[in-house]
């Protein structure tokens, strides 16, 4: 998969995503991997189930790959969602940023998860014993000035 | 005017499915007059009436988003990727 963006059911991998933003001129390439825990809330989860509107979910993955643009023109960034099952360990999201120096890569890599939570519609579906139930975070409004400031503080600080 | 609907996730399993045509009365409407025909049909979803975001052919939109008939309008609950 080549493409800076993804929402797929296959098997993600972050060499491959760290591939996409290498650059001659770049001295840096951070990733980040989530993966599934088996613990949530107090409760022994068994695995998850990932549901996405697609066309919007890449839309909003693209528009935090322009606002990183923004804000750290000289990196690179590419985000990959997994959806579907997926059993403990296994990665449900690799963000990889690459850029000339160490700071932005960093930075452009937290600030990514943090908006992800926030604008792009992904829902968790998690299964433990003794029942299941849908993980419900944030409520998505790309235009929310404030929960961009607050990635931005996270990514930053 | 009819529009299509989409739900997700616990929306989708409230109203027991993620597709469906809804009828909005007139030529002119909102999402917001979308949601209340939906809520009318299932009011199990009423809770999630400050809570969802919604859509509007892909594309995120307000509750006062003009929608045409042939739209397909999206209602997402609270999201939580990663």
């Amino acid at each position: 998969m080549t493409s800076l963006t993804a929402i797929t059911p296959s098997v993600l991998d972050p060499v491959a995503l760290a591939h996409l933003v290498e650059a001659a001129g770049h001295g840096a390439v951070c990733t980040f991997v989530g993966v599934v825990r088996d613990h949530h809330a107090g409760r022994q989860v068994t695995h998850l189930v990932y549901e996405a509107y697609e066309p919007l979910a890449l839309k909003a993955l693209d528009r935090i790959l322009i606002e990183c643009a923004d804000t750290w023109p000289t990196a690179r960034v590419a985000i990959h969602h997994r959806t579907g099952p997926l059993a403990i360990g296994e990665a449900s999201v690799v963000i990889a940023a690459g850029s000339p120096h160490r700071a932005e890569a960093f930075a452009a890599t937290r600030y990514s998860i943090e908006r992800l939570k926030q604008i792009v519609p992904i829902w968790k579906h998690e299964f433990f014993d003794g029942g299941t139930e849908w993980v419900e975070g944030a409520t998505a409004d790309p235009d929310d000035a404030g929960a961009r400031a607050e990635a931005m503080r996270r990514a930053c600080a | 005017m009819r529009v299509t609907v989409r739900l997700f996730a616990r929306l989708r399993e409230l109203a027991g499915r993620g597709d469906l045509d809804c009828e909005c009365p007139g030529d002119a409407a909102t999402v917001a007059d979308v949601w209340q025909q939906l809520v009318a049909r299932y009011p199990a979803l009423a809770p999630y009436e400050r809570a969802v975001s919604c859509a509007v052919n892909a594309e995120y939109a307000r509750r006062t988003s003009p929608v045409a008939d042939g739209d397909e309008v999206a209602f997402l609950p609270p999201v939580s990727g990663g």
